[in-house]
């Protein structure tokens, strides 16, 4: 076992240089999600009671499906991103840790998909 | 990694209950608890996109009694993820920081929590026209 400390260790690599990366990117997922959430409450408090039809014709309109596929997209960007911090928060093993990560990250983009594509078959008349 | 046995710092039982220690620590549950949520979000979704029938049984689960307390259970870890979000974002341009403000901003998440989460399901059983 080295004698070596830590810290001696760890100089000279440099940092990862891609901290301030995941920080920004939660930063403008919340705020895009801020707009995005209220829309999305209201419309579902909208749909309160709504048949099939009704619930398919507003997810078929255009501006509705945009805004979905971008609540999608940031709603599970953001989920991902906050995963990936409690993991490495509480996860101290390696190999677990690691493994963690790639089946959450995997886990939101296949749920983020299955919510895509619902909407886009839906959107071209599905 | 070096690893081995390190005093632990004095555990969370000696410290004075205080509304910021909540707050943080329910963004992290609340924030993992919508995970949960996104995969209801994903169910309700691909229902829609399945069908008529598909639709119905999921209106039918999230319209049972229990399906409604686990919508409410996740409008309130909405509401409160979203109040607190912007508390958060707001610290992000450096203000509020001293403690009685970090206190009363504390405070005014957990009231608006309460009264937002009420406010929606207000609004969703009124323009159904009751329970």
């Amino acid at each position: 076992m080295s004698q070596r400390a830590p810290l001696a260790h760890a100089r000279g690599l440099g940092s990862a240089k891609e901290g301030a990366h995941h920080w920004w990117h939660q930063r403008l997922s919340a705020v895009a999600l801020v707009f995005l959430s209220i829309w999305f409450v209201v419309s579902l408090i909208s749909l309160t009671g709504a048949g099939y039809d009704q619930v398919y014709l507003w997810m078929a309109h255009p501006v509705v499906a945009g805004l979905l596929l971008l609540l999608v997209v940031f709603t599970f960007y953001h989920l991902k991103l906050g995963l990936q911090v409690v993991i490495e928060d509480y996860i101290h093993t390696e190999w677990l840790k690691v493994t963690s990560l790639v089946v959450m990250s995997g886990a939101c983009l296949v749920l983020g998909l299955a919510c895509a594509l619902s909407v886009v078959s839906i959107a071209f008349g599905g | 990694m070096v690893s081995q046995e390190r005093p632990l710092s004095p555990h969370l039982q000696v410290y004075r209950w205080q509304i910021t220690m909540t707050m943080s620590i329910l963004h992290r549950v609340t924030g993992v608890g919508l995970g949960l949520g996104a995969l209801l979000m994903t169910y309700w979704f691909v229902a829609i996109a399945s069908g008529p029938d598909d639709f119905a049984d999921a209106q039918d689960l999230i319209g049972s009694w229990l399906g409604r307390l686990v919508l409410f259970g996740f409008t309130i870890s909405l509401v409160f993820h979203f109040c607190n979000g912007i508390r958060h974002l707001f610290w992000d341009t450096g203000r509020g920081f001293d403690l009685p403000t970090m206190r009363a901003s504390g405070w005014t998440v957990a009231v608006m929590t309460v009264l937002g989460s009420i406010a929606i399901w207000v609004a969703g059983y009124a323009l159904r026209g009751g329970l």
